[in-house]
């Protein structure tokens, strides 16, 4: 992992209109990824994970208003591009996405490699011949036989069709890829095939990786810096092991106590109380506040600035002093449910 | 001590009447069609009331002459026959026979219509074949010629006509909700159900019929309207109902007087009537669908 | 004396061919094998966890043991009785006795009930009690599993979070007071921090109240925290059984040592094994006769196609495995 970041955001924000009112889906994200690292996304449904990486992509529908600071790729603002530009230039050649539920994302009557060729062809300048081999390529990459280049998405089981979109995603060796929740859905041991072929990918190409997903487990696996997602914010973002070690954010230390390990049979598992907020309307403090047993009341009526711990580990809460001491209470049952 | 649930059935259903008038109201054609309903209904209900003369009675006008073929007037505001009977009577007395056929025709065919499609849908297999084979059956059969000849053997009577009317408009009904039933039966709260050890016929009727109820008043609506276009039909042709007047009985008496070309009153007001409550029908049934439609489900 | 008895149960469904590719063709009937010859038993107090990959046939299991669906052949023993062997009464009985909790909590509830009537449906059907005693107990689950009935009972689904809605669904399974609850994935579809508490309330109800649990999942964390015993499940044949801890730090099998090498851990300072194992899950349709595993197994020999070890019934409070290979793996 260099210094130099080869994707930054600062203070994103996403609104989407409805017919309940305005929901602010992310508010003030502000992240970097670094070049050849994977930079991972944990959080639960409705964080705005999802939403945060179609703004960056412009994939938002329309009644979605997206508004930032500033975006920067590679040292270029790709915030104020044509969409014309955007589309030719950083769409699928320098950031692609893996997209949630990608196995469904192929095109049923069309062979599966005529859909990468197809797909090559209308972003570069290359022949049908050329782009074929480099779909071989891919295919190699990805652990998929050549053979099935000619097959139909219906032949291939749920695993080879989520290898066929990373190839995809990584036809036009793009900078940065985007994977959405990679691997939920597939069973476990094709999930484990998965992962590890996308390390090895790693070793074999330079491109970045972020990845986004609700499985704790997988983002602890498989990234070099996590940012935890709550309520349309970051709540807290470091290195893995970091954030494993000396997590700060009371969100972090509730979802660390809820989520089961294999290795760990005696843990006890708290869950956290409540339900994720509303984000219709304005929102005023912390979007935790709610759920968090260390919330005080100035959480209710100021939303927490970031606060820099160390390098590479920020943390948006009031109570981000007390931390060591937050672990401790957090590890008892009656913090969160009394 | 139990806590004070209220488990009253009674508020729930006031509850969900009122939940009703919402979706009917919500749609602007939804609305125009309530309040054309409900004045049809109203002049129906207070018909032999609001008559201003006897429908059968040869009329005078003010002037002492025999009222024959009259224009609308202040007399007669629709005017009248070419034996001088006061048409707005006739149409008042007749606005009550063709609700009373169109709506419990309407509400039996949707009876059949619904319990055949939840039978057929939720049992499958030989049950579902042969009743389905037995509504392709009735697909075949032309409805006016059949309405007709059952009239024709068995005479001009109410029921007959109601008969006819209701053996012909089941069978959309009945497609379409086996269709749905279909799809419900496989969704996990029925398989729920079941686990639970509900028997089937309460499975049809309590666990599935209620999620089909927008679908149902979307057919309701539908085969009222149907059924009085249908009535009309057959007794514009002579098949109504021999005791009673409707609209159509109307125009048929225009038919057979001759009288056609002059008398276009005669013509216009109970064309007029029938295009109206069928089109408010057809609007209050609209409504219906956005309900009956499977919205994205809320989470 | 074991609560319920799986003796040989197998299930299987017709894959249909056309008539012409019957008769013209000669192709014969296929058969998908979802369940094969499977030996489980159950004890009072206990949970037992089935854990597999899609396919293996422990949803198919479950409804066999609810009763929505029948073997194909072999029995199914409930207290000492076999079920298809029930009259009208008994069955009942074993209705209400034998309950299940689903997977999805959005499709879980009828939309059109409130949830008073969706946790009173089972002791209506059933005539279980008189309706003022329904809906004293109504109340009474409500509160154990966390709902206030004050403020729930008159709620649509609609109304409800997901968590909710599982709760729900769980609060009308046990007012029946039944004897075992088959839970099908019930936490899959919810949130990470609202499961622990759904899971944490269906250990604590448990206790309570008596009951045994099958618990299936494809999660083996999960199962690592509830369960008392655990099963493993390949394409429709258990493979291994034992107390689940066993299971879980000492798996027998090759295919049970696979899974559980595979499965992620939330710590970035874990490493574990590269899951010994070949190719991608196969299809269940015309399975070999032996253990289905063989393709894909590293220990294979010629034996394993042709025959398949069962698990010995009398036997399944040990650690248990189905492979005669152990010999094999433990070197």
């Amino acid at each position: 992992m260099s210094s130099k970041p080869i994707l930054e955001v600062e203070k994103l924000n996403v609104r989407y209109q409805t017919q309940d009112g305005e929901i602010n889906a992310v508010a003030d994200v502000s992240f970097k990824v670094f070049s050849n690292e994977v930079f991972g996304i944990a959080g639960e449904s409705g964080c705005g994970k999802s939403t945060l990486i179609k703004a960056i992509m412009r994939l938002l529908p329309e009644n979605a208003k997206m508004d930032a600071h500033s975006i920067k790729y590679k040292d270029q603002e790709i915030d104020c591009m044509s969409e014309d530009i955007f589309r030719k230039e950083v769409l699928w050649t320098q950031i692609s996405l893996v997209p949630q539920s990608a196995m469904n994302s192929l095109n049923p009557v069309y062979k599966v490699g005529e859909q990468i060729v197809e797909a090559i062809q209308a972003h570069t300048s290359q022949g049908k011949k050329e782009a074929r081999e480099r779909v071989e390529e891919l295919f190699d990459v990805v652990g998929l036989q050549s053979e099935f280049m000619n097959s139909f998405p219906h032949e291939f089981s749920g695993g080879m069709r989520q290898r066929a979109m990373i190839a995809m995603a990584l036809a036009l060796d793009p900078g940065l890829i985007v994977m959405d929740e990679p691997t939920t859905g597939l069973d476990v041991l094709v999930q484990e095939r998965i992962l590890r072929r996308i390390r090895e990918i790693r070793k074999q190409i330079r491109s970045s990786i972020i990845l986004i997903t609700h499985d704790i487990a997988v983002i602890a696996e498989m990234s070099d810096r996590i940012a935890v997602m709550y309520g349309g914010r970051i709540m807290e973002q470091a290195k893995s092991l970091d954030l494993f070690e000396s997590p700060c954010h009371p969100y972090t230390l509730g979802l660390k106590n809820a989520f089961p390990s294999i290795k760990d049979l005696d843990q006890e598992l708290i869950s956290i109380p409540g339900s994720p907020p509303s984000l219709i309307g304005l929102q005023t403090g912390c979007p935790f506040e709610a759920r968090c047993p260390f919330s005080s009341d100035r959480c209710k009526k100021d939303i927490p600035e970031v606060v820099v711990k160390e390098k590479f580990h920020e943390v948006s809460c009031f109570r981000h002093t007390d931390a060591t001491e937050l672990r401790e209470h957090a590890k008892k049952l009656s913090t969160w449910h009394y | 001590m139990p806590n004070m649930i209220e488990v009253s059935r009674y508020k729930t259903f006031l509850k969900n009447l009122r939940k009703h008038y919402q979706i009917i109201h919500s749609n602007p054609f939804g609305r125009i069609g309530f309040w054309v309903i409900t004045i049809f209904l109203f002049v129906g209900i207070f018909a032999p009331w609001l008559a201003p003369h006897d429908p059968w009675e040869m009329q005078y006008d003010s002037a002492g002459n025999f009222a024959s073929l009259q224009m609308p007037s202040w007399e007669f505001p629709i005017g009248t026959t070419h034996l001088g009977y006061d048409l707005l009577s006739q149409l008042i007395l007749a606005t009550r026979t063709t609700l009373i056929i169109g709506t419990v025709s309407g509400f039996i065919s949707i009876l059949i219509g619904a319990n055949i499609g939840l039978i057929s849908g939720y049992y499958g297999g030989k049950v579902d074949e042969f009743l389905m084979r037995f509504t392709d059956i009735l697909y075949g059969m032309p409805f006016l010629p059949f309405v007709i000849v059952l009239i024709a053997l068995f005479g001009r009577k109410l029921e007959f006509v109601i008969l006819a009317i209701v053996l012909i408009i089941w069978r959309t009904s009945a497609r379409v909700i086996r269709a749905q039933t279909i799809a419900i039966k496989q969704r996990q709260f029925i398989v729920a159900a079941r686990a639970r050890g509900c028997s089937d016929l309460r499975i049809i009727y309590l666990h599935i019929l209620p999620n089909l109820l927008p679908l149902l008043l979307l057919y309701a609506s539908f085969n009222i309207a149907w059924s009085i276009i249908t009535e009309a039909s057959a007794s514009f042709l002579g098949f109504g109902d021999g005791e009673t007047i409707s609209w159509g009985g109307m125009l048929y008496e225009l038919w057979i007087s001759g009288k056609t070309r002059i008398a276009w009153w005669w013509f216009a007001a109970p064309s007029i009537c029938i295009v109206l409550l069928v089109t408010s029908l057809v609007f209050v049934s609209r409504a219906y669908e956005e309900e009956a439609n499977p919205r994205l489900r809320k989470r | 004396m074991a609560l319920l008895e799986l003796k040989n149960v197998s299930r299987h469904f017709e894959v249909k061919s056309g008539l012409i590719d019957r008769l013209i063709y000669g192709k014969p009937i296929r058969m998908i094998k979802a369940v094969q010859n499977v030996n489980l038993i159950v004890n009072e107090k206990e949970v037992l966890g089935i854990a597999g990959e899609s396919g293996c046939g422990k949803s198919t299991t479950c409804m066999m043991i609810s009763g929505l669906v029948k073997p194909s052949s072999g029995e199914i023993i409930y207290q000492g009785k076999r079920i298809d062997q029930f009259d009208s009464d008994e069955k009942r009985f074993y209705h209400s006795q034998v309950q299940m909790i689903f997977q999805d909590p959005y499709e879980t509830l009828n939309p059109r009930f409130r949830v008073i009537d969706t946790v009173a449906e089972g002791p209506r059907a059933l005539r279980l009690w008189p309706e003022d005693e329904i809906v004293s107990r109504v109340d009474d689950i409500l509160n154990a599993v966390g709902l206030p009935p004050l403020k729930y009972a008159e709620r649509y689904p609609h109304e409800l979070s997901g968590g909710e809605r599982q709760r729900v669904g769980i609060a009308s399974a046990l007012v029946m007071e039944p004897q075992m609850l088959i839970a099908d994935e019930p936490l899959s579809m919810l949130d990470v921090s609202i499961r622990a508490g759904i899971l944490v309330l269906l250990k604590k109800l448990a206790l309570e109240r008596n009951f045994s649990c099958i618990y299936v999942s494809h999660d083996l964390s999960i199962l690592g925290h509830i369960a008392d015993r655990l099963m493993i499940m390949y394409l429709g044949q258990a493979v291994e059984v034992g107390p689940t801890r066993d299971v879980i730090q000492n798996p027998k099998h090759p295919y049970t040592k696979a899974l559980i090498s595979a499965v992620p851990v939330p710590d970035p300072r874990s490493r574990r094994a590269v899951p010994n194992i070949i190719g991608d899950i196969s299809r269940p349709i015309d399975p070999p006769p032996g253990c289905r595993f063989t393709p894909r197994c590293p220990y294979s020999d010629d034996t394993c196609s042709q025959t398949f070890l069962k698990l010995d019934m009398n036997q399944h409070d040990k650690h248990l495995t189905a492979c005669h290979r152990q010999d094999a793996l433990d070197s």
